[in-house]
């Protein structure tokens, strides 16, 4: 391949980065002197369009490519999630519009954007070497993201905290990912698993295991490395932690899953409940249902909803997990339905919390007193998110629970040897329930305070959220749409 | 047709939250209209069923082919029975809701929804959907008693709501490993009731699922001892509320034990056979014997309502054709009695006295003030206890029968529930309305006198007793529909106490 097919071939990222630059040159050019209002509604245009250019090109693409030995992969799957991921990061530029917490506006989007680059290689690659840089891409941004709300000195040490953790996981992966090419002699995940073929668990592919587990476990807060994410999702301006919470959840579960499904094929060992064999599975199998657990009970306690929907993320994090100890197709194609709508009610949630947070001055369940007379559209909108990820049929929810459960079971259904962990999981969700329906409860009982009127909203931000909320309730409906994509794609890849 | 049920109901739904925000004579108008269009549908649709023995499939097309999920509307008698109890609660609990001026349109918009998830239920047959709409109804149940109930409501609410969450996911567990297990004997994946029926799941798999699947139904059919949610939460919720609650959603739940667990699961019923029998005697004999003690007329009806639940239960756990039919049509005579003691006392007694406290009952004289409310009760509680010449009487009978066929001890205690179930009616009925009057209380009574009852409540009160004799006087209306589906093919295995 030359140049100018490689150009070709990575034209949805070399837009999307084109957009990051023009965001940037539009602010610093024409408009520094304009007000914020303006300027985020300018510039959320432009990295709107550029993404749905980059979409658009996507879309229209059908090869399926493989650049240099695994770094740069091409198949209907990465287009799939990387629709996915673009759709997720313009709902945030619209969502952040809203929000005034900076003046660098450019920036704001930019970084986003980069982020943005950074989960489309990180999804596309099969090269450690290359996942560890897109990785690295990705965070950084996120760190930037995070420490955005100067004003704010929570905001600093949600970032400090965030970036001092991320950068001990990222030294794990490495080391483990180190250990991987010096065993193996390969960089690609492929030949790493033919090389790691037949050397039976010794202790260096344990150390590997573990450390890679630590690393991915850290970039989707699993427990016990979820202490971060309760505080950078708090302390985060709201669209940062939207999008910490969605974009990059929904990269770092599929490249994780990508990596030990395939770099580590054959040393996964079993999970079933008196089937214990080690390997992979059951370290992930035990991770899920500590997140599970922690994420679940410590939710109830939260009274600030940002945080709840951190203790939520951790949870559902959990969930996802199941598919990846399931191992087979249907968990997998599972797995990205749960963590796709899962981003797109997530996004959602935070976009009202947003609103409530800029009407109101806090994030606190008290705050969403009367939401339903106070702005009736929302609080709809935060019904339907929220019931969704409590699993409340027919949402969205709910039917990827149904779908990541039933494939678990089914990966042993000889012995249900997973079900341990699904009724788990299952019992986990009835906790949920109740800490969901506390934040509605005050939406929609609790009585308005004294002179709360009805909440200003501009039209796009009311649009947004209702599109996300409609594209809950339709996935749920007709859950087939997004299924059958991706299951075909999977059973191609 | 019948799925019109289900979407005209939605449809009201829309259309409320379309209304203005405070137009309440509107809000009432759209919903009285849907209810009484949801029960036409239902009256028609199920007169219009040639064969009730038979499952008539309404609409079948693939809806999650991944899952062999389908979207199955079918009815069968006992479907058909309980979409059209459905129907006239409906019509009912909006009559006696028409004094609700506090955001009614939502109230509505809530009452309408519930009403849609219930008829879904009843006439689904694929497992998925069937799951789906029973969990649509406890999102408008919760809302309905936390926002416009009395009484602790928020409390109720919470605690009916996690009931309800947990008996679902129960049922979940068992859902998904019965797919599991259906999956492995047909060779693809299948959720479609009538399918899965007519698998023999193994004995030793039907053993550990029946349980879960029968206690994760029987929370919400108030089965003892997961019923405590049902007196809090009946207390709890407003007027429409409560007799939602006892008229249709304790049905749901005894629906689903019947269509789900039992048939799914035959071999599983019969060996938790006697543990079944002896919780719902203890449910009739405990609801009953509480219910003799309470200081709240609600409280009363409440615990009155998990004591004829039991009778179902009971019903259910004798595996005979007659006593599964009694248990059917007991849950519709139920449905029909109780949501009448809940609106006389939640609409005609406590919403013109603001208490439903018997001391402070006594002192009204109410049997002179609110003589409509007062013969009400009679009729409703004479019924209730089981007077031939009211529906009550034939259910409770054939579930008596089949019981005694079955266990005779539990036919006997269950007896001795209808002996406390005539003293507890008798003792509120005094208390309330004719305990003798201090005539200086009485007289204070008379400067602020008590709104006369109104006519829909007249209507909604005649509509439900004259069900009620309808079909005590002539209960082959219903037993026509019910009978012949003890004959189909699906409850054969049952009926045969499984193949144990």
């Amino acid at each position: 391949v030359n140049y100018l097919q490689l150009l070709q071939l990575v034209a949805p990222e070399t837009i999307v980065v084109m957009t990051a630059l023009l965001v940037l040159a539009v602010d610093l050019i024409a408009l520094r002197e304009q007000p914020a209002g303006l300027r985020f509604g300018l510039e959320a245009t432009i990295t709107s369009f550029g993404c749905g250019a980059a979409i658009l090109l996507m879309l229209s693409g059908h090869d399926t490519m493989d650049l240099f030995n695994g770094i740069f992969i091409i198949d209907p799957l990465t287009r799939l999630v990387k629709v996915a991921l673009l759709v997720l990061t313009i709902f945030t530029a619209v969502i952040s519009v809203e929000a005034r917490f900076t003046e660098h506006v450019g920036e704001f989007l930019a970084l986003i954007l980069l982020a943005t680059v950074g989960m489309m290689f990180l999804v596309s690659s099969e090269d450690i070497l290359m996942i560890f840089i897109s990785m690295e891409l990705l965070s950084l941004s996120l760190y930037v993201l995070t420490a955005f709300n100067k004003r704010n000195i929570r905001s600093s040490e949600a970032a400090l905290k965030y970036f001092l953790f991320g950068g001990m996981a990222a030294a794990f992966m490495l080391f483990g990912l180190s250990l991987l090419y010096g065993m193996t002699g390969s960089t690609n995940l492929g030949q790493i698993a033919a090389g790691l073929a037949g050397r039976g668990l010794d202790p260096l592919l344990i150390v590997a295991i573990v450390t890679t587990v630590v690393g991915f476990g850290f970039k989707v807060a699993a427990v016990p490395f979820h202490l971060w994410a309760p505080d950078a999702y708090e302390g985060a301006p709201t669209p940062s932690a939207a999008f910490i919470a969605t974009g990059s959840k929904v990269a770092s579960f599929f490249i994780m899953a990508k990596v030990l499904a395939i770099g580590y094929a054959g040393a996964e060992g079993r999970g079933g409940w008196h089937d214990l064999v080690a390997g992979w599975v059951p370290t992930v199998a035990v991770v899920a249902a500590l997140s599970m657990v922690v994420g679940n009970l410590t939710a109830i306690a939260q009274t600030s909803v940002k945080r709840l929907l951190a203790y939520s993320a951790i949870a559902h994090g959990g969930y996802m997990l199941l598919g990846l100890v399931a191992n087979n197709t249907s968990s997998r194609t599972a797995l990205l339905f749960y963590v796709i709508t899962y981003a797109v009610t997530t996004l959602g949630a935070f976009g009202v919390t947003s609103v409530v947070e800029g009407a109101t001055g806090s994030d606190s369940i008290a705050s969403f007193a009367g939401l339903s007379r106070r702005a009736p559209l929302l609080s709809l909108c935060m019904l339907v998110f929220l019931l969704s990820l409590g699993g409340i049929p027919p949402l969205a929810g709910f039917l990827g629970k149904f779908l990541i459960f039933s494939a678990a079971v089914d990966a042993e259904p000889a012995h249900l040897g997973l079900l341990w962990l699904v009724i788990l999981a299952i019992a986990m969700s009835a906790v949920s329930f109740y800490y969901y329906l506390g934040v509605l409860k005050s939406a929609y009982v609790a009585d308005v305070g004294e002179g709360a009127g009805d909440i200003k909203v501009s039209w796009a931000t009311q649009l947004a959220i209702a599109v996300l909320a409609l594209l809950v309730i339709l996935l749920g409906c007709w859950p087939s749409l997004l299924v059958k994509p991706l299951s075909l794609a999977l059973g191609g890849a | 047709m019948l799925a019109w049920t289900i979407y005209i109901s939605f449809l009201g739904v829309l259309v409320l939250m379309l209304l203005p925000r405070d137009a309440a004579r509107a809000a009432r108008g759209v919903a009285l209209l849907t209810a009484v269009a949801g029960f036409a549908v239902a009256l028609f649709g199920a007169m219009g069923q040639a064969t009730p023995g038979e499952v008539v499939t309404i609409t079948k097309t693939s809806w999650i082919p991944a899952l062999g999920a389908n979207y199955h509307l079918a009815a069968d008698g006992i479907s058909l029975t309980l979409v059209v109890l459905t129907g006239l609660a409906a019509i009912a609990g909006i009559l006696f809701s028409w004094n609700i001026e506090k955001r009614t349109k939502e109230f509505f918009a809530f009452y309408l929804a519930l009403i849609g998830g219930v008829y879904g239920v009843f006439l689904s047959f694929d497992l998925l959907l069937l799951f789906v709409f029973y969990e649509l109804t406890i999102i408008p149940k919760y809302f309905l008693i936390a926002r416009w109930g009395s009484t602790r409501k928020e409390y109720g609410a919470m605690k009916l709501a996690l009931y309800s969450f947990v008996g679902s996911h129960l049922v979940l567990i068992g859902l998904i490993a019965a797919w599991v297990v259906a999956k492995g004997q047909l060779g693809h994946a299948s959720l479609d009731f009538t399918e899965l029926a007519q698998l023999s799941f193994p004995v030793a798999f039907q053993k550990w699922v029946f349980p879960l699947v029968f206690v994760g139904f029987g929370i919400l059919a108030g089965l003892w001892p997961f019923h405590t949610w049902a007196p809090t939460g009946h207390v709890a919720a407003p007027t429409a509320g409560s007799m939602l609650l006892a008229g249709v959603v304790m049905k749901l739940g005894a629906y689903g034990c019947l269509r789900v667990a039992m048939v799914l699961f035959p071999e599983g019923a019969a060996f938790w056979q006697i543990p079944m029998a002896v919780l719902a005697v203890i449910g009739i004999v405990y609801g009953a014997g509480v219910a003799l003690v309470q200081k709240d007329f609600k409280f009363v009806i409440g615990y009155s309502s998990v004591s004829h639940m039991g009778f179902v239960l009971l019903g259910l756990a004798t595996l005979k054709a007659i006593g599964l039919s009694g248990a059917v049509l007991q849950m519709f005579s139920h449905g029909i009695i109780a949501g009448l003691l809940f609106a006389v006392v939640g609409r005609m007694v406590y919403d013109r006295t603001h208490t439903r406290d018997f001391s402070d009952l006594e002192g009204m004289g109410l049997g002179r003030l609110l003589p409509f409310a007062a013969v009400t009760f009679v009729v409703a509680g004479v019924a209730s206890m089981g007077l031939p010449g009211f529906s009550g009487f034939v259910a409770e009978f054939q579930v008596l029968i089949g019981a005694w066929q079955a266990f005779p001890t539990a036919a006997l205690l269950a007896g001795v529930g209808i002996v406390v179930g005539v003293a507890y009616t008798l003792r509120a009925i005094q208390k309330a309305f004719y305990a003798d009057a201090a005539p200086a209380t009485a007289a204070g009574h008379h400067e602020h006198p008590l709104d006369p009852v109104s006519v829909p409540e007249k209507v909604a009160g005649v509509l439900l007793i004259g069900t009620s004799l309808l079909i005590g006087l002539c209960p082959s209306l219903l037993l026509n529909w019910i009978e012949p589906c003890m004959q189909s093919p699906m409850f054969e295995r049952l009926l045969k106490g499984g193949s144990l």
